[in-house]
C-alpha cells in the first residue's frame, strides 16, 4: 500500500489574484492520467452548480455570501470544503441542501432543483451539533427521520440495528443524548443522517467541537463508513489536515465576496490510515491548499 | 454550630424547666410538683436537657428534640387546667421557653450539618422545615390558649382543626362547589384554549406577533374584576366562577406557550426542515415537546391563580356553598374557626394541585438541564 | 451562523409593507382593531333582545337599525359597546372634580394609595427577609420551604380575615388594605430576590474569596447588583398582585370609596357601564404601575451598562 506512489493531480494553477468570482477551473483534470478522468467523466453528476449567487442584505451593507460560485460533485466522492469563517462554505451546504435560497444561478441536484430533492428526501445532513432530541432516546432519536418518512415499525427497528452498529454504539438505544459523550453524540447524529439511506451526506463541521484525539478517531471511522457505503458526501470544515485526510477532492474558498479559489484533486490512496497525514504527498496538498488559501487572502485580518 | 453556644442554650432551658418547679404555672392554678404526669415529663426533660447540653454537638439533636416533646406535651397538659388558660404565668411560660430553645437548637444545628450522605441530607432537608414548622404551631397554639386571645381574634390551631373535623360535610361540599366545578373545569378550558391560539399563532407569524404583546398586557391585569360580569352573564353558580378561571388561566397559558413553541433550536429546526417534514409533523416531534417546559411553568402558575380567581370570585356573589362563599359570610358572622378551616381546605387543595401538576411536569420533561444539575 | 430569514429575495426593492416601523405595529394594531369588531359585533347580538323587549314592553314602534343603534346606547347593556365604555370612562376622569365621590380618578387614587403603600411596605419586607435568607443556613432551611409552600396557597383568599379582625382590633381605612396587600406582594418579592442574590456563578465568587472580601463587600459588590434583573421582574408581578389585593380587599366590608368598592356597587345595582368603566381604570392603574417599574427598571439598567 505505502510502495506505489500516490498520483496526485492538481487540476489548476491558482493565479495570484483569481478573477472575481470565477473559479478558474474546468471539469476535466489536466493529469497525466487519462483512465481517472474518463472514469471521472462518465460518473452521474450528483451536484451541478452554475453561477451561484447568494447576497445578504445586514446593519452594515450588502453582504455577497457567495458570488458566482460553480460546482460540479460526482457520484461517490468525497469533497471537502475549506476556508475561513465568512468564506459561504456552510452557507454553499446549506444551499444545496434547501436550508437557503440563492439570490441567483442554477443548481440541480440529483438532476432535480434542490426543492425537489430536500422534498425526495436525497440527502441526509449532519450539523454542527448533534442535535438529538433529549426528550427521545437513542433509538427514538434515530427512528426520528424514518417516522416522518413513513417507514413500518419493522423497517425502523433494523435500520437501526443496522446503522446503530455502523457507527459502533450497539447497546446504547435505551440511553438517552445527555448520558453519552459529545464524539458518541455525534456519531448517533452521523448514524441518523444515514439511516434514511440518502445518495448524499452533508455534513457542516461536525467535528468541530470535539477534542483532537476523538476527532481523529472519528475521522477513521467517517472514512470507514464512506467506503463501506459508497455515499456522496459534502464535508464542510476549517481544519487543513482534516480536509486533506478525508477528501477525493478539496474545494478552497474565500471570504469577501464568498468563492471558490481552488478545486484540488486528491488522489491519495482510498485506504488511508492516519499516518500517512506525516508523508510528504500529504505535505504537498496540504501546501496547495494553504497557498489557496493565502491566495484567497485568507490569512489576512 | 459552636458547641459553647449549644451547651449554652441547653443549659438555660434547663434552667428553665427547673423554675418550673418553683413558679406556679398561674396565678390561682396548683403548683407543677402536684401534677404527676406534668412533672414527670418535665423532669424528663430536664435530664435530657442536661445530656444534651453535656454532648454538645451533632449527637444532642435526639436528646434535645425529645426534651422539647416532653415539655410540650407538659405544656399542653397544663392548659387542660382552666386555672392555667389565659391567665398563664411564670411557671408556664418557662416551660414554653424551655420547649421552644431545644427545638430552635435542634433546627440550627440540624440546618448547618453539612457533609452527610445525600440520602440523610435529604431526610434533613425535610425534617428542617417541619420541625420548624411544627414549632411555630406549638408557639401558635399555647401564646392563643396561654394568654386567652379570644377566638374571634385568632383561634388556636387545635380549635381550628377540631372545627375543620366537625365540619367536613360542609366543607365536603364547598370544596365540590369551588375547586371540582369552578376551578377544574375552568382550568382545563382556559390552558386548552390558551394552547390551541398559542399553536395557531405559532402558525400564522402575523397572529403571533399581534397577540404576544396583548398576551402580555391581560396578563399583567386584575383579572378577578372580571367576576361580576360573568356574574351578569353566567349566573350565580359555578359557571361564572368557571368563566373568571377560564380568563385568568388563559393569558399566562398563551404567553408561556407561545414562548416555549419558538424555543427549539435553530438547528433542529433545520433538521425537520431537511427531512421535509410537514407542519403538523414538526409540531408533534418538535415543537410541542420542546414547548413541554414552558407549559408546565404556566400550568404551575396557573395552577394557584386559578384557586385564587375561582375563591375571589365568589367573594362577588354566589348561591348557598363554595369556599369563598364560606369565608366571606363567617368572616361576617365573625365565625373566625370556620374561617380559619375553609382557608385550611383551601390550603391543601392548593398545595396538592400544585404537587399534583409538579409531579407531571417531573414526568414528562425529565430531560430538561434544570433537572440534571 | 445567518439564517435564511436575512437573505435578500430575488427583487431588491422592498414594498411598504415591509417597513420596519410597520412590520413592527401592524400585527398588534390588527389585532387590536380585530377585538374592537369582535366587540361591537357581540354587543349588538347580547344586547338585541334585551332592546327589543324594552321597545315592546313599551310598545312603540320600532325598526332594526332602532334596535341595532340601542344595543349599542342601552342604559343597563348586557355588554357595553367600546364607546360607552370609552364615554363613561372618560366622563368618570374628566367629568367630575377629582375628589368628589363619583370621580373615577377619586376612586383610584384611593385604592392607588393602598397600592403603593402595601408595595412599598411589601418590597422592604421581602427584601429583608432575602437578605436574611441567603446570609443564613439556617432561615434558609427552615424558613424558605414555607415560603415556597405558601405560592401554592390562596393567600388571596385570607383578605376577608384580614378586614374584620383588624377592624374588630380598631384599624379601618387606608392601614389594613395595604397590609394585605404587603402580604401578598412580599412572598414573590422575597422569592424574586433569593433567586437573584444567589445568582452569581461560583466562578465569581471564588474570585472574591481570592480577594478575602467580607461576606457584605460581596453583597454590595457581587449579589446586590446581580440581582438587579430579578427585583425588578418580582416586582413587576407584586404590583400587580398589590393592586389586586387591594380591591380585593374592599370587597368584604361593602367599602364605599376606591375600585373594588366601585365593581362592587356597579354589580349590586346592575349599573354594567359603571362597572366596565371601573375595570377600565384598573387596567388602566395596572398598565401606569408596571409601566413605572419599567421605566425605573431602564434608566436603572442603563445605569449599569445595559445596552
Amino acid at each position: 500500500m505505502a510502495t506505489a506512489k500516490p498520483n496526485i493531480s492538481i487540476v489548476s494553477e491558482t493565479s495570484a489574484a483569481p478573477s472575481r468570482g470565477q473559479a478558474p477551473y474546468g471539469a476535466e483534470s489536466v493529469s497525466a492520467s487519462d483512465l481517472t478522468s474518463q472514469e471521472k467523466a462518465t460518473r452521474r453528476r450528483v451536484v451541478d452548480a452554475q453561477n451561484i449567487s447568494l447576497t445578504f442584505e445586514t446593519a452594515d451593507g450588502r453582504v455577497d455570501a457567495l458570488s458566482n460560485v460553480n460546482l460540479q460533485v460526482a457520484d461517490g466522492e468525497f469533497v471537502s470544503f475549506i476556508g475561513p469563517s465568512g468564506c459561504g462554505k456552510t452557507t454553499m451546504l446549506r444551499v444545496i441542501a434547501d436550508l437557503q435560497q440563492p439570490t441567483s444561478g442554477t443548481l440541480l441536484v440529483n438532476g432535480m432543483t434542490a426543492e425537489q430533492a430536500r422534498l425526495a428526501r436525497a440527502y441526509g445532513y449532519v450539523f454542527q451539533a448533534p442535535a438529538l432530541f433529549p426528550w427521545r432516546t437513542i433509538e427514538k432519536n434515530l427512528k426520528l427521520p424514518l417516522e416522518i418518512m413513513g417507514y413500518s415499525e419493522f423497517e425502523q427497528q433494523q435500520r437501526v440495528q443496522r446503522y446503530l452498529s455502523m457507527v459502533n454504539l450497539t447497546g446504547f438505544e435505551r440511553k438517552f443524548p445527555w448520558q453519552l459523550s459529545g464524539g458518541m453524540q455525534q456519531r448517533v447524529s452521523i448514524a441518523r443522517a444515514l439511516s434514511f439511506d440518502p445518495a448524499l451526506l452533508l455534513m457542516d463541521e461536525p467535528f468541530g467541537a470535539l477534542d483532537e484525539i476523538v476527532r481523529d478517531h472519528l475521522n477513521e471511522q467517517l472514512l470507514h463508513l464512506w467506503k463501506s457505503t459508497g455515499k456522496t458526501v459534502l464535508f464542510v470544515t476549517h481544519s487543513i489536515p482534516e480536509a486533506v485526510f478525508l477528501s477525493t477532492k478539496i474545494v478552497v474558498m474565500s471570504p469577501r465576496p464568498g468563492r471558490i479559489i481552488d478545486v484540488i484533486e486528491c488522489d491519495l490512496p482510498t485506504d488511508r490510515s492516519l499516518e500517512i497525514r506525516e508523508t510528504p504527498e500529504f505535505m504537498k496538498v496540504a501546501q496547495r491548499v494553504r497557498n489557496g488559501l493565502r491566495a484567497g487572502h485568507s490569512y489576512d485580518e | 454550630m459552636d458547641p459553647r453556644k449549644l451547651r449554652l442554650g441547653f443549659l438555660l432551658a434547663t434552667v428553665a424547666v427547673a423554675l418550673a418547679f418553683v413558679f406556679a404555672p398561674a396565678a390561682q392554678a396548683a403548683p407543677l410538683l402536684a401534677r404527676p404526669v406534668a412533672a414527670g415529663l418535665c423532669a424528663g426533660a430536664a435530664l435530657l436537657l442536661l445530656l444534651a447540653a453535656w454532648l454538645g454537638d451533632i449527637r444532642s439533636i435526639l436528646p434535645g428534640l425529645i426534651a422539647s416533646l416532653a415539655s410540650g406535651s407538659a405544656s399542653l397538659l397544663l392548659l387542660h387546667d382552666p386555672a392555667v388558660a389565659g391567665e398563664a404565668s411564670v411557671g408556664f411560660w418557662a416551660i414554653v421557653i424551655a420547649c421552644w430553645v431545644s427545638a430552635a437548637l435542634c433546627v440550627i444545628n440540624l440546618a448547618t450539618v453539612r457533609n452527610l450522605r445525600r440520602e440523610r441530607l435529604r431526610v434533613i432537608d425535610i425534617a428542617v422545615p417541619l420541625l420548624f414548622g411544627a414549632t411555630v404551631f406549638y408557639l401558635w397554639e399555647v401564646g392563643v390558649r396561654g394568654f386567652g386571645v379570644p377566638p374571634v381574634l385568632l383561634p388556636s390551631p387545635s380549635a381550628a382543626a377540631a372545627r375543620f373535623a366537625a365540619s367536613l360535610p360542609i366543607l365536603a361540599g364547598d370544596f365540590v362547589q369551588t375547586f371540582i366545578r369552578g376551578v377544574l373545569i375552568g382550568y382545563v378550558v382556559g390552558c386548552g384554549a390558551g394552547l390551541l391560539v398559542a399553536i395557531l399563532a405559532h402558525r400564522f407569524d402575523f397572529l403571533g406577533r399581534g397577540l404576544l404583546p396583548l398576551g402580555n398586557f391581560f396578563s399583567a391585569l386584575p383579572l378577578v374584576g372580571i367576576a361580576p360580569i360573568m356574574v351578569m352573564w353566567f349566573g350565580f353558580d359555578w359557571p361564572s366562577k368557571a368563566a373568571v378561571v377560564v380568563l385568568i388561566t388563559f393569558f399566562p397559558m398563551l404567553v408561556n406557550a407561545i414562548a416555549g413553541l419558538s424555543a427549539a433550536g435553530h438547528i433542529e429546526r433545520d433538521l425537520m426542515r431537511s427531512y421535509a417534514a410537514s407542519h403538523s409533523q414538526s409540531l408533534s416531534k418538535l415543537y410541542l415537546p420542546a414547548a413541554l417546559p414552558f407549559i408546565f411553568n404556566a400550568l404551575k402558575i396557573n395552577a394557584t391563580l386559578a384557586l385564587i380567581g375561582a375563591i375571589v370570585a365568589e367573594f362577588f356573589g354566589t348561591p348557598t356553598q363554595g369556599i369563598g362563599f364560606r369565608i366571606s359570610t363567617e368572616a361576617g358572622r365573625m365565625a373566625i374557626d370556620m374561617v380559619w378551616a375553609e382557608i385550611a381546605l383551601a390550603a391543601l387543595a392548593g398545595m396538592a394541585f400544585y404537587g399534583f401538576v409538579a409531579l407531571a411536569e417531573r414526568a414528562t420533561t425529565f430531560w430538561h438541564p434544570s433537572y440534571r444539575t | 451562523m445567518t439564517s435564511s430569514a436575512l437573505a435578500l429575495p430575488a427583487r431588491s426593492s422592498r414594498t411598504w409593507t415591509q417597513h420596519p416601523l410597520v412590520a413592527r405595529y401592524a400585527p398588534v394594531v390588527t389585532m387590536v382593531a380585530a377585538l374592537i369588531a369582535i366587540w361591537y359585533v357581540a354587543a349588538v347580538a347580547m344586547n338585541w333582545s334585551l332592546v327589543r323587549d324594552g321597545f315592546e314592553r313599551e310598545e312603540t314602534p320600532y325598526t332594526t337599525s332602532d334596535i341595532l343603534s340601542g344595543t349599542m346606547d342601552a342604559e343597563r347593556p348586557l355588554l357595553p359597546a367600546p364607546h360607552q365604555v370609552v364615554n363613561a370612562f372618560l366622563d368618570g376622569v374628566f367629568g367630575y372634580p377629582p375628589l368628589a365621590p363619583r370621580s373615577l380618578v377619586y376612586h383610584a387614587l384611593v385604592t392607588l394609595s393602598a397600592t403603593v403603600l402595601g408595595f412599598v411596605l411589601g418590597a422592604l419586607f421581602g427584601i429583608a427577609l432575602a437578605l436574611m435568607i441567603v446570609h443564613s443556613r439556617v432561615l434558609e432551611r427552615s424558613l424558605l420551604p414555607w415560603i415556597i409552600c405558601s405560592q401554592m396557597v390562596p393567600v388571596l383568599a385570607l383578605a376577608p380575615i384580614f378586614i374584620v379582625v383588624l377592624g374588630a382590633l380598631g384599624l379601618h381605612g387606608l392601614l389594613p388594605k395595604s397590609i394585605i396587600s404587603a402580604y401578598l406582594c412580599f412572598f414573590p418579592i422575597a422569592i424574586g430576590m433569593v433567586k437573584g442574590l444567589t445568582s452569581p456563578e461560583p466562578l465569581q465568587l471564588e474570585l472574591m474569596r481570592t480577594w478575602s472580601a467580607t461576606p457584605r463587600q460581596v453583597l454590595w459588590k457581587l449579589r446586590w447588583p446581580a440581582s438587579v434583573p430579578y427585583l425588578f421582574a418580582s416586582l413587576k408581578v407584586a404590583v400587580t398582585i398589590s393592586l389586586v389585593g387591594a380591591i380585593v380587599a374592599e370587597l368584604p366590608t361593602g367599602a364605599e370609596a376606591g375600585i373594588g368598592a366601585r365593581l362592587l356597587s356597579g354589580s349590586y345595582y346592575g349599573q354594567t357601564v359603571q362597572l366596565w368603566a371601573a375595570l377600565v381604570t384598573a387596567a388602566v392603574l395596572a398598565s401606569g404601575l408596571i409601566g413605572i417599574v419599567g421605566l425605573i427598571e431602564r434608566s436603572v439598567a442603563r445605569h449599569m451598562g445595559a445596552h
